[in-house]
This record gives structure tokens, sequence and C-alpha cells, in this order.
């Protein structure tokens, strides 16, 4: 009896050991980063790894090592699960003194990790994350949302759309929250820019077939069709709108959350002719070509993305506000990263508004046809340039109370 | 109750209350969540013989009307709490009475239908937030003078939940509601001809089983203060299952192993990144392998003892 009460005792034991390890060493004089995201499923590609990838390049760039600045990166997957991700947080701030997070795709994971970073006045910078009630009523003053939103989807998509000629749209939504949102944001913007919608489909999310949308889609001869959609969904109606012969037949299709690895992944024979907006594409200047380069170099090939190349951008004006407040408190910290212009070679120059929002340039993209494709990745025209002051939502209309 | 399971009982309070200090309280209230939610389950499956793969509708609906409650309607938490599993209860007497016309893998796809009907609604509705969630969720103050924003109030409150629960749990299995539940399982027919009415145990026992993973959900809401569709979507389903069965189906401390191993693999291996799903694949090949009857199941077995 003696030892089958010992044999039980060491089992729980054993677990609790097993669980024990991996946590606390305590810090100062450290400034901890932890990269938060999903790195296995289905956001891995345009966050996961390469984000990884490039905050430690800004750490490098930044010459950390060099000013006498001990930098550390923490990484960890989410899973796409707010409740996961908020433990992460709770554990990085607590336990592992983490001093900021970045990237955090996944809209619910980040609100979560918005309001834990608030109440324990450190530093959150989103990158992955697309909802703009970060910069709305979620809004925080440790939170600064780095790279797109929604509304800067829509908008950007919609207004450069209807000026460069494409003023009659239909519209395939997701039937849920997030594509009734995007769906209306864009509409808006189609109306007052003096376009009009021809009719709207709703799909249920995770649709296998898009035929009878995309023949109402068809049939309706608009010459914009917006895939208020995102993921799976949107690559599906691409595909499928391939083989209907979509944009063969003249119509043009328009994304509003797609990033360059879900044009990789389609490949230019299904995705050309596709419009949407971006913030960032490596191919846009010397600085990012050179970027990108190095980039590659490290990511076994794969390019970018937007949301990578924003974490690069934050980390770099991270540690410039640490440099210059002296200190790695949160609050103190994004304070004074508002205060200062960003400056970097992947965005430019730009400027960080009171509820957090960063503003730089978007991008107008069109997927470029396979013949005009000269390299690995050669897959945008960029059809308009919009400004930094007009990419974004003007604050006033966010609701933000800071 | 046999000694070795006042053994194990000591054990696992003590280990609960001593953790900790050893490690991250949020993370033990977290698999306190999950093992009371797998014991839930655990009672009707191990217990009724009847395998549910939807019982993430309860977890998640219990969450939605718990943070809901708190949030929106400043409830205070314990009637947020018992708002939420009372919702779970509702919906367990609900989906219970159509669900328990059916048995075996009818009985779990109807289950599965029924949870995948409530995950599109809340999808779609308006308070659930769809896909953000509903954030920021005020833990509040219990009983009006307990401030559940300290982390030993909260760790303290989830511990007698978890107890209260699994207690409860403990009585039901073994009171002669518990043995006609187990005759069902083991023959129906026969029970029938003894004069039960199966159908009237079984709905019971599902909406037990409901009602208190109402309860771990409305709980869960409260320590991570927010209400998401993962609570609801089919995997979680999925996940409960595999819980009971990695710790032993129909064993009373199996479920709370499963689920502590779970939650653990979900948060320890977050550093390895992509290899997460990959680590926890190979466990669960080992476990199916070698451990047929969970890891308490064989323990038990090797002790002879029930546990």
């Amino acid at each position: 009896m003696k030892l089958k009460q010992t044999v039980i005792a060491a089992a729980i034991a054993a677990i609790a050991g097993t669980a024990g390890t991996a946590s606390a060493q305590v810090s100062d004089g450290v400034i901890k980063i932890g990269v938060m995201n999903d790195m296995s499923s289905l956001y891995s590609d345009i966050a996961g790894p390469g984000s990884v990838i490039a905050a430690r390049m800004a750490i490098e760039d930044f010459g950390a090592a060099r000013k006498g600045m001990k930098v550390e990166v923490l990484l960890a997957d989410h899973q796409n699960k707010p409740d996961v991700g908020s433990q992460i947080a709770n554990q990085w701030y607590d336990v592992d003194k983490v001093d900021a997070i970045f990237d955090v795709p996944t809209s619910s994971v980040a609100l979560a990790v918005n309001e834990i970073t608030k109440k324990k006045g450190k530093a959150f910078l989103v990158s992955g994350a697309a909802t703009s009630d970060l910069t709305g009523k979620a809004c925080s003053p440790n939170t600064i949302h780095w790279t797109y939103d929604t509304w800067m989807l829509a908008n950007g998509t919609g207004s450069a759309i209807v000026k460069t000629g494409g003023d009659s749209w239909f519209f395939l939504t997701a039937d849920y929250a997030f594509g009734h949102a995007l769906e209306r944001d864009t509409e808006a913007v189609v109306l007052k820019g003096g376009g009009k919608v021809l009719g709207k489909v709703r799909h249920p999310l995770n649709a296998q077939d898009f035929s009878s949308f995309l023949l109402q889609a068809q049939a309706s001869k608009a010459k914009i069709v917006g895939l208020a959609n995102a993921g799976g969904d949107t690559t599906n109606a691409i595909k499928q709108a391939a083989e209907f012969g979509i944009v063969k037949g003249g119509q043009s299709l328009a994304g509003m959350l797609v990033f360059l690895s879900d044009i990789h992944g389609l490949g230019l024979d299904m995705a050309q002719g596709l419009i949407f907006t971006e913030t960032f594409y490596w191919d846009l200047n010397d600085q990012t070509r050179a970027w990108t380069k190095r980039f590659v170099a490290q990511s076994k090939g794969k390019y970018p993305t937007m949301v990578q190349a924003g974490v690069y951008s934050a980390v770099t004006h991270y540690l410039k506000a640490v440099e210059a407040a002296k200190t790695d408190d949160g609050t103190k910290v994004i304070a004074q990263m508002k205060a200062m212009p960003t400056d970097d070679p992947l965005f430019g120059k730009g400027t960080i508004r009171k509820d957090g929002r960063k503003l730089h340039p978007a991008y107008l993209v069109e997927v470029k046809k396979p013949s005009e494709s000269k390299g690995p990745y050669d897959y945008y025209k960029v059809r308009a340039t919009i400004p930094a002051n007009e990419a974004f939502r003007p604050e006033k209309d966010g609701g933000c109370n800071l | 109750m046999p000694r070795a399971q006042k053994i194990a009982l000591a054990v696992m309070a003590a280990f609960f209350l001593l953790a900790p200090l050893a490690m991250y309280p949020i993370f033990l209230m977290k698999a306190m969540c999950f093992a009371l939610f797998a014991c839930a389950f655990n009672l009707l499956i191990g217990f009724g013989g009847l395998l549910s793969f939807g019982h993430a509708m309860f977890l998640g609906t219990a969450g939605y009307a718990t943070a809901h409650a708190a949030k929106v309607w400043g409830f205070p938490p314990e009637f947020a709490i018992l708002f939420g599993t009372a919702c779970a209860a509702v919906l367990g007497l609900v989906t219970g009475l159509l669900a328990i016309r059916r048995q075996g893998i009818y009985f779990a796809m109807i289950t599965l239908a029924l949870a995948q009907m409530i995950y599109f609604y809340y999808l779609q509705a308006a308070f659930t937030g769809g896909e953000d969630g509903i954030q920021a969720v005020p833990r509040g103050v219990l009983f009006g003078f307990i401030d559940l924003s300290n982390v030993w109030a909260i760790y303290g409150t989830v511990f007698v939940i978890f107890m209260a629960g699994f207690l409860l749990i403990y009585r039901v299995i073994h009171s002669p509601f518990g043995q006609v539940l187990k005759a069902i399982r083991e023959n129906e027919p026969r029970a029938l001809s003894l004069g039960y009415d199966v159908n009237r145990y079984k709905l019971l026992a599902y909406m037990l089983s409901a009602t208190l993973a109402g309860l771990a959900g409305a709980t869960k809401a409260l320590v991570f203060q927010l209400a998401s569709l993962t609570d609801v979507h089919w995997s979680m389903s999925g996940e409960v299952v595999l819980m009971t069965l990695l710790g032993g189906l129909g064993t009373v401390f199996g479920p709370v192993v499963g689920a502590f191993i779970i939650i653990s693999l979900e948060n320890y291996l977050a550093q390895l990144g992509a290899w997460v799903t990959i680590v926890q694949g190979v466990i669960f090949v080992i476990c199916v392998l070698t451990f047929r009857r969970g890891v308490i199941g064989e323990l038990g077995s090797w002790l002879k003892k029930p546990l």
C-alpha cells in the first residue's frame, strides 16, 4: 500500500515537474520582445516564423549589441485561440518579464492581449490583426496598430478602384459580422465616390462551392466583383472565379483581405487581375528590395508579407523609443513612440496618431498576368498610391476616447 | 469512498492548492476549468455510454451568457456564473430531448449537428461580437466583498467551483441513479425490462453533464475575461473527447489528468512554434498504442483499484 501511494504521488509530481520547468528568469537591463502569432496553421505564412525573422533583423539593424542594449526575442504560437493567447501574454508579462508583444494576428486574440497589456502597463504593437476596433472603441494608451486594418482595406480598395474607373460593383460577402462590416464599409466608399452597387450575395463561412454566387456576379455585369471575405473563402472564390472565366470575361475581382502569400499559393494563373490593397510590397524601391534579399536568405525563399514587414518596422521604432526614453516602461515607451516620427526602409517616413494608429501610404495593387511576371514573387503592379492621410480612418470617426 | 480514491482526492486537492506556488496560477485555473469540463463529459460517456460530439455548445453558451451578463447587464460574478450555467442547462434540456432518442453514432451526429447550429448562430449573433468575441469582461466582486481582480481570490473561487463540481459528479456516479446509468450503458433493453424509464435517466444525465460543462464555461469566461468562438467550435468538442480518452474513460480522476496533460501541451509547447501540433500528435499516438485505458485507467488496473 505504501508503495502504491508513493506511485500516485510520484505520478502527479512528475506531471507537475514537467509543467513547471518552462518558467521564470528574472531580468532587468534586458529588453524582452515577445513575438506571438500563428506558427502552425492558417496565418503561419502571413505572420508565423517570418515575423520572428523580421524582429531579429530589426534588432540587428538597430545595432542593439553595438549600443550596449541587450535585446531578447521570445516566440509563441497562440494557435488562434484567445484563451491560449491571453494566458501566454499574462505569463510573459508576469513571469518572463517580457516588455513588449508584437504581431498577434487573429482579431479575437489581439483584442484579448490588448486588454491585458493595458492592465499591466506594457507595450503591444499589432501587425497581424485586422480589426479597426484596436484604434476605435478598444483603443489603449499601450497599443499601437501598425500595418493595416479593416477600415483601411475596405476604404483603400473601394475608393481607389472607383477612381480608376471601376464604378459598378457586385459583392460576394461572407455571412457573418466580419464580412458584413467589410461589405458595409466598402459599399459606403463606392457610393461616395459616385459608383453604384448592382447587387450582393451572402455566402456561408467556409463555403466550398461558390458557383451559384459567381454566376449571379457574372450575370450582374458589374465591372468589379468585391470579395468581402477572408482566408479560405477568398482563395476558394478566386479559384472558382478563374474557372468561370470571370476575369477573362472583362470583370475584375477585388479582394479585401489578401496577402502576398495567398497569391503565391494561388499562382498567377488563378489570381491574375485580382485587385486589392497592401501597405508594403517587396518590390517598391531599392531599399525594400535590398531588405527583402536579406530576409529571403533567412526564410528559405519565402518573400515577406506586409505583416512581417510591419513587425520589422514596429520593432525598429520601439527600440528607438526605448533608447530615447531611456526606459522600457510600456506606457512611457508608447508615448515616446507617438511623439517621434517613424522612419524605416520599408514603410518610409510616417507618424503615429494619438489613438495608436500608425500612418503610412497604402498601395492599390493588381496581380500580374503570368506572362508579365519576370522572377520569383514578381506578382504585383502598383495601380495607385493612397497617401498616408487618406489611407486610414479619420481619428474622429473611430470613437477612441484617448 | 474506497481508500485509494480518498488518497487520490487528497492528492488532487493538495496539488491544486500548492501548485500555484510553483506554477503560473492562470494556467492552473484554465486546467481546472477544462478538468471540470472533461469530468462533465465523462459523466455522460463514461457512465451513461453516450458519446456526445457537441459538448462545446454548453461550454461556449455558458461562456457567452456569463460574459454578456457580467459585461452588459452588470451582473455580479456569482449571478453571472449562475446565469451562464442555467443557460447551458436549458440548452441541455432542449438538445437532450432531441438527441437521446438515438444511440451510438447517431447520437454523436445529432449532438454534432446541434452544436454546429449553435456555432453558426453565435457566429452571426450581434451580442457575441462575431469572431472578435466578448472582450474585457469584468470579473467583479464576489458576494459583494471578494474582489476577483486579485489573482488569489479568483484562484480560490475557481478551486472551490472545481472541487464542488467534481464532488457532485462523484456523488452522482456512486448514487443509485449512477448505478442505473451504468446498467443502461451495459444493456439498455435489460434496464428497460427491469422497469426503468431509460429515456428519463438518459435525459437527466445529459442535462447534468450539460449543466456542469456550462459551469466550467462560465468560470472560464471570468478567468480569461473573454468569451470567444473557440469554445463553441467543434474542435473543442473533439478536444474534450481526447482529454477524457487520454486520462481514462469511465474513471473518476482520469478526465482531470487528461485535461491537465492537454492544457499543458497546449501552453508549454507554445514556444516550439510549428512543432506544437506534431508533438501533440506523437503523444496521442503513443498514448493510444500503449495506454489504451488512459493514464488513470492503466494506473488503476495496475493498482487493482478503481480510480
